[in-house]
């Protein structure tokens, strides 16, 4: 089937969230659409699939004019999208989540496992993506329930494939295979729209990109005659640099000393065994690991947040014997929390709120009883203004502003006080390009002004952009460490598990 | 227009003026409107209906004495109410002002008859020992949420079976029984201890008293302490995001232990005021569902202080206007009970409102 959007238009009161998109993608073809956060990819995905009603233009399948106006007419019609975020019930087998909504029934509304199972292991095989059937969900990796998404659009017949921000939640490994799987639907005919912020992704797979800016499309590119970095400035509007520049500068004293950490779970299983790990002032000590091998107990306990069951933790040469919150920040240590909106912000809070999160109830902000809101607010235009939030106000609430923002909002927060040791934790999750060439910069700049930066990402290319050394994290070890110019394929074999 | 527009930035300026004070009014014009509409369908005639709503309206605002009974109806719900939008705040959804009414009123009578003082002491001395039982009873709950995780609801609503009993062992106890009497009621509270009536001078049937006045401080205290304060400001990072709050230092079981026992010592000056200012002793159902009433009461509200002032008003005015209904047309009580359900009902599902309603939201 061949899709094509004519002059689609889309506005949310005074915002434009699309004008006049042009847009075809033919059988057999995949088409990348590039856009930073807020560009306006998701709102024209939403109007393909029946969610949102165009403001004016149409849609158009095999040349005939068509009009979803739910998600089911819009299968119905052969168009499916797997969301970024899986909409699956984790207690429920394979085929229980892909029939969910389209059951096949027999005889008195039963409803027909047997059958369904057997078209989903005939789709699995015909597209390579081995999945069993009977497994729950809950059980099964995030790169597997991702193909289960998919088979649940083949299921309903899909012949246009919308993939939104499907790397976002995969490991490399994953990301390597699901690669394979959309060229095999490809092969197979499949009309794919495979919507993305990173650019060395469309590059790899896609036929044809489409740069999305300001709900506009402000270009067509073919791979093979552009480049990274032509890309990025469509989609940013400007010039930007994609490498940050670190030059080399001599690593001082031990800040953070870690001696034999060791954390148990509640059933007493270990979370990290045995770790040591040294970082220096001017170094930034760059944490690799697939997602899940301990980094996230790791901060939390170098943090406060979590308890250790033995071992030693010592920031500037003193030992912090259950130190809580509160007094390491005392300390000077900022942390930038892996998940912003669960832990680094509290989304109904306005932005001066969130300034004061963890400085409250400081001299500035309070005579210990009453807050003094002037001063809050002073600091929130100053950090606002100072790391570039985009915002009109200070007043309005933080789930208002789109994810760079909110992390520059976060990252101002920590790095704008006296600050002797960062740790940042997936700085750049789901931030766009331009924003990440800030974030980038500004932890360059900390490291360079004498702070230890510890960087956990699960992002190899950060670790290795950014790095002094890197170590390894699997299993709840360090099992490997690298200097800042080792070969990313030997790292990526390390986080694998193979040393 | 201007008028409201100055209020809703008062309420917060998170919320459309819709939402605070459109949905509120029409869910309430709705409710008498269904009620009303009930007593028709049930056999009553049109003629009893229009009585009965007439009533209503004259019953709660339609005299002074009329006013007056609203006030006094409203002045527990507001402490009561605030209690439970403290908690709220802080992520606590705490069932027991019941019973923490209930030993807010058991200490104030204790206090009350027990001695005697110089007039303004006493008043002191059984309000304070009212707040401190009800603070005490509720930190009970805080302390086994923050300490063990047990929860709250299921704590409270256990403690308030408890209160209940407690309360009838309390009136047969010799010291406290009225003498003479076999039935469960309590000694009489001295003059000195009772709160006076504010509208004395121009009627002395008035029953509004000075604990309305101390609840528009307390609603203003309140204020000032959610918004203005370190701890408010604890309070409502705990109860929005626990996270993000312990990330930033909060002390989150303090913070819980605090933020209930600030709830039960707001619902104890609920019960030691309608003992002082009503009551002068304790019977066994002197609560009179009072806590419950509140809940409904802060959710109206939207758990802010000056909210919970206006629907606890409202709810006084029902209460009053529901008797001079009963009274008047000689409808039941109950009929205001339904109201104030379909009110909450209708509160909690605003699309419903404004599906309904389409034109007004415009």
């Amino acid at each position: 089937m061949k899709l094509k959007l004519n002059e689609i238009s889309k506005s949310f009161g005074p915002v434009k969230a699309n004008s006049d998109i042009n847009l075809t993608v033919d059988c057999g073809e995949i088409l990348g659409l590039l856009g930073e956060n807020g560009a306006g990819k998701t709102t024209l995905m939403n109007i393909l699939t029946g969610l949102y009603k165009p403001d004016s233009g149409s849609i158009l399948i095999d040349s005939q004019l068509k009009e979803f106006h739910n998600p089911r007419e819009a299968n119905k019609n052969g168009v499916g999208m797997v969301h970024q975020h899986f909409m699956l019930v984790p207690v429920f087998s394979v085929t229980e989540n892909i029939i969910l909504g389209a059951e096949p029934t027999t005889i008195f509304n039963k409803i027909d496992l047997t059958n369904a199972k057997e078209k989903v292991l005939k789709i699995s095989s015909e597209y390579n993506l081995d999945v069993d059937p009977d497994q729950l969900i809950e059980k099964l990796p995030v790169g597997i329930q991702q193909r289960v998404e998919i088979i649940k659009i083949l299921f309903r017949d899909a012949e246009i494939l919308i993939f939104d921000e499907p790397t976002a939640v995969l490991t490399p490994q994953e990301v390597i295979e699901f690669f394979a799987i959309i060229k095999n639907l490809k092969k197979a005919g499949k009309a794919i729209v495979f919507i993305t912020h990173k650019l060395h992704e469309v590059l790899e797979v896609c036929d044809r990109i489409n740069v999305l800016r300001s709900g506009k499309i402000v270009g067509e590119e073919l791979p093979k005659k552009t480049n990274n970095k032509k890309l990025a400035e469509l989609m940013v509007g400007r010039k930007v640099n994609l490498k940050t520049s670190r030059q080399i500068v001599e690593k001082g004293e031990v800040l953070l000393e870690v001696n034999n950490l060791s954390i148990l779970s509640e059933n007493k299983e270990p979370l990290l065994s045995n770790l040591d790990v040294k970082l220096h002032k001017n170094e930034i000590l760059g944490i690799a690991g697939v997602q899940g091998n301990g980094q996230t107990e790791f901060i939390e306990a170098l943090t406060g947040l979590r308890k250790i069951s033995s071992g030693k933790i010592s920031y500037f040469g003193k030992e912090c014997k259950n130190f809580s919150p509160r007094k390491i920040h005392q300390l000077g240590v900022r942390h930038i929390p892996e998940d912003r909106q669960k832990q680094g912000l509290i989304g109904d809070f306005s932005l001066t709120e969130n300034i004061i999160l963890n400085t409250y109830y400081e001299k500035k902000f309070s005579n210990n009883i009453a807050l003094n809101w002037s001063n809050a607010k002073k600091e929130a235009k100053r950090i606002i203004e100072k790391f570039d939030v985009r915002t009109n106000s200070e007043e309005i609430i933080a789930d208002k502003l789109s994810g760079g923002n909110q992390q520059k909002l976060l990252i101002g927060r920590e790095m704008s006080r006296s600050i002797n040791l960062l740790i940042a934790s997936q700085p750049t999750r789901g931030v766009d390009v331009g924003s990440i060439e800030y974030i980038h910069n500004q932890i360059v700049m900390a490291r360079n002004k004498g702070i230890g930066v510890l960087l956990n990402s699960t992002e190899l290319d950060e670790i290795i952009a950014l790095s002094d050394r890197i170590i390894v994290f699997y299993e709840g070890r360090v099992i490997a460490e690298f200097p800042s110019n080792a070969d990313p394929n030997i790292i990526g074999l390390a986080m694998a598990g193979v040393n | 227009m201007k008028f409201f527009i100055y209020l809703s930035n008062y309420f917060s300026n998170r919320e459309t003026i819709q939402e605070i004070i459109l949905i509120p009014v029409i869910a309430t014009l709705l409710a008498i409107f269904l009620g009303l509409l009930l007593l028709i369908v049930s056999g009553s005639s049109t003629q009893i209906a229009l009585t009965a709503l007439v009533a209503l309206f004259t019953g709660s605002f339609g005299s002074l004495s009329a006013i007056s009974e609203t006030l006094t109806a409203a002045t527990p719900l507001i402490f009561a109410a605030l209690g439970i939008a403290v908690g709220f705040r802080a992520g606590l959804f705490n069932i027991g002002a019941e019973g923490q009414i209930i030993l807010g009123g058991m200490a104030a009578v204790a206090i009350g008859f027990s001695f005697q003082l110089p007039f303004f002491l006493h008043l002191l001395f059984l309000l304070l020992a009212g707040a401190l039982l009800g603070a005490c009873y509720a930190f009970i709950s805080g302390w086994l949420k923050a300490t063990t995780g047990a929860h709250e609801v299921i704590t409270t609503i256990m403690l308030n079976l408890i209160a209940y009993r407690l309360l009838d062992f309390f009136l047969r106890m010799p010291a406290i029984q009225k003498e003479g009497r076999n039935d469960p009621i309590s000694k009489s509270i001295f003059e000195t201890a009772e709160l006076p009536r504010i509208l004395n001078y121009l009627d002395p049937n008035l029953r509004v008293h000075m604990g309305f006045i101390i609840a528009i401080i307390a609603v203003t205290f309140v204020y000032w302490l959610i918004f203005h304060t370190t701890i408010g400001y604890e309070f409502r990072a705990v109860g929005k995001n626990l996270d993000a709050s312990k990330y930033g230092g909060i002390n989150s079981s303090m913070t819980i232990i605090v933020a209930m026992s600030l709830a039960g010592l707001l619902a104890g000056l609920a019960g030691a005021t309608q003992i002082s200012g009503i009551l002068g002793r304790a019977t066994p159902g002197f609560s009179a569902g009072i806590g419950f009433d509140a809940i409904a009461v802060a959710l109206l509200g939207r758990a802010h202080p000056i909210g919970v002032l206006f629907s606890s008003i409202l709810f006084g005015a029902l209460i009053a206007g529901g008797r001079a209904m009963q009274v008047s047309a000689d409808v039941s009580l109950d009929l205001i009970t339904v109201i104030q359900a379909l009110i909450i009902i209708f509160i909690a599902a605003p699309i419903l409102i404004r599906k309904l309603f389409p034109w007004v939201f415009k």
